[in-house]
């Protein structure tokens, strides 16, 4: 268990994260998300120990990190932002230099490469120096070294940055199958990775906590939460109608006429009025369906300015 | 401890992995050759010892040695290495070690290789081979000492080559402060001890005996603590410095 308490840094005048304060238990998947610079790297390596904070402390299975950093950062894997690696090394050599580090050797160093290369596909560029990899070759060897030693809790920051939509994919393939009894926290500004591998999701901005929920709650807080969204084959004249039923509070008319967009007043349930109107006026429906709510709109709401 | 040797062997292996070292040694070995028979006079003086070879060697260093040790911690803060490095489980003063003593004995390796010199003098005549060794090994002591104020300074920029130049500037200084051009700007006005003092920082005045083989331990001490305290300052440095 991650036990963050009033964790605060401060870089001259400028505070980079401001009285946060959080627990992590086994088994959850923690979303960072925020605004560029809004202090979620810095927490990151606050919580990795490679920065001291200002105040506050960092706890991880009930060590303080700031008194037992060796004994802590054993049991953390980390991928630090941008995927640093000296570039002179090959993958191989890379690997087994962190293993080393780690105290892995022998038979135990070769089984866990064998096992996290499979996991992260390196196979074809393991003699190749790092420097010549792509991007997101790059990264994967990066996530290679923060689980070669089966660490209790990962902490990577933004995993999924400048690899194409399929190796993204995969690298949220690959964080949802480990998840199981591990503690794994992520920094994104992707807000789809968040409802595709989160179970839980923390906003911050200007480093404070500003929401600290599941991916589903979060999505709820948008105003197109179950927002009923309507295409039909041909444009009609809807508005009118559809502003006049029960629980909508704006409607929203594109393409001439052609699609809508029901805002719902909240808690109000619109899918079964619309569904019955359009039958009744006998409009042929194209697409019809609920939003979940749109999470780049929670998004702005809560970090903007 | 296993950390620590790990550390000093990717560092080891980081020097040879560009044709650089290779480069740096045979300029090493030519600027060490050019030294002691131009400059210092190999045959003329008619002795079968490798004085002339030790004298330069504060000077050799003062360029040599900044160079191997400017990458060790610039180098990890511009590539942001330095953030994987230290959240491995291994502490500060291991890192700074390790890459010390990688830095270290690639300067020993340099020094070995001028053997050639050795054979030289051993078929010219009948030199005493221990007070060479005790040379060769106060020359790898003095080596250790520049790279100690290199590692420190390394950790000071992001840039290798503001790395290089002070390193060479602080070294400079240390040297110099033996040498009668400084010493004679304070012996006007200031008290013998202080004029004791200042000569008594100096790497040149503390190499002068151990060149010719004299091993005096207060020789030894003094490179040995001025290790110490730069590699010190090397580790507070990066304390406060690692993240920004």
């Amino acid at each position: 268990m991650i036990e963050v308490q009033h964790l605060t840094q401060r870089f001259g005048d400028f505070t980079a994260v401001d009285d946060l304060s959080f627990d992590v238990r086994p088994g959850e998947v923690l979303g960072f998300l925020g605004p560029n610079g809004a202090g979620k790297s810095t927490t990151m390596k606050m919580i990795t120990g490679f920065l001291p904070p200002t105040s506050g402390r960092v706890r991880i299975f009930g060590e303080d990190i700031a008194r037992q950093p060796v004994a802590v950062k054993q049991r953390l894997g980390y991928l630090p932002e941008g995927a640093p690696a000296w570039g002179e090394m090959t993958v191989l050599g890379f690997l087994r230099f962190i293993g080393a580090v780690r105290g892995l050797s022998g038979n135990a160093l070769s089984q866990r490469l064998q096992q996290v290369v499979a996991q992260t596909e390196l196979q074809e560029v393991l003699r190749q120096p790092v420097h010549t990899l792509s991007k997101g070759f790059r990264r994967r060897t990066g996530l290679a070294q923060a689980l070669l030693h089966d660490p209790d809790i990962l902490i990577l920051d933004e995993p999924t940055d400048g690899l194409d939509p399929n190796q993204k994919q995969q690298v949220r393939d690959l964080i949802s199958n480990l998840a199981e009894d591990k503690i794994v926290i992520i920094s994104t500004h992707i807000l789809e990775e968040v409802s595709a591998v989160c179970s839980r999701a923390m906003i911050i901005a200007r480093g404070r906590k500003v929401a600290d929920c599941t991916p589903a709650e979060l999505e709820a807080k948008s105003r197109y939460h179950q927002a009923v969204a309507v295409r039909f084959q041909q444009p009609v004249q809807a508005a009118a109608v559809f502003a006049a039923l029960p629980g909508v509070t704006e409607v929203d008319e594109m393409e001439n006429g052609r699609s809508y967009l029901l805002l719902p007043q909240p808690g109000a349930r619109l899918y079964h009025d619309v569904s019955e109107v359009i039958d009744r006026h006998g409009w042929q429906v194209d697409t019809l369906h609920i939003e979940r709510g749109r999470l780049d709109d929670v998004f702005r709401q809560l970090t903007g300015i | 401890m296993s950390a620590l040797l790990s550390i000093c062997k990717r560092e080891w292996s980081a020097y040879f992995s560009t044709p650089v070292a290779y480069v740096f040694v045979v300029i090493f070995l030519m600027m060490a050759a050019a030294f002691t028979f131009y400059l210092g006079n190999f045959y003329d003086r008619g002795q079968a010892d490798l004085l002339p070879f030790f004298n330069f060697h504060p000077w050799l260093y003062l360029f040599f040695m900044p160079a191997i040790a400017m990458g060790l911690w610039s180098q990890e803060r511009q590539l942001g290495t330095i953030e994987l490095l230290l959240t491995l489980p291994l502490t500060l003063t291991q890192a700074v070690l390790g890459k010390f003593l990688a830095a270290w004995l690639f300067a020993g390796l340099a020094l070995l290789l001028t053997f050639p010199l050795w054979l030289t003098v051993n078929y010219l005549g009948n030199p005493d081979n221990g007070v060479i060794l005790a040379s060769y090994l106060g020359s790898w002591l003095m080596a250790g000492a520049f790279l100690a104020v290199g590692s420190c300074m390394s950790a000071l920029s992001r840039n290798q080559i503001v790395a290089f130049i002070l390193t060479v500037l602080v070294c400079f200084i240390l040297m110099l402060s033996g040498f009668p051009m400084v010493l004679d700007v304070f012996r006007g006005w200031s008290s013998e001890a202080v004029t004791d003092f200042i000569a008594g920082l100096s790497f040149i005045s503390h190499f002068q005996a151990l060149a010719r083989g004299v091993v005096d331990i207060r020789d030894v001490l003094y490179f040995v603590l001025v290790i110490v305290v730069w590699l010190t300052a090397c580790i507070q440095i990066l304390t406060v410095k690692k993240a920004r």
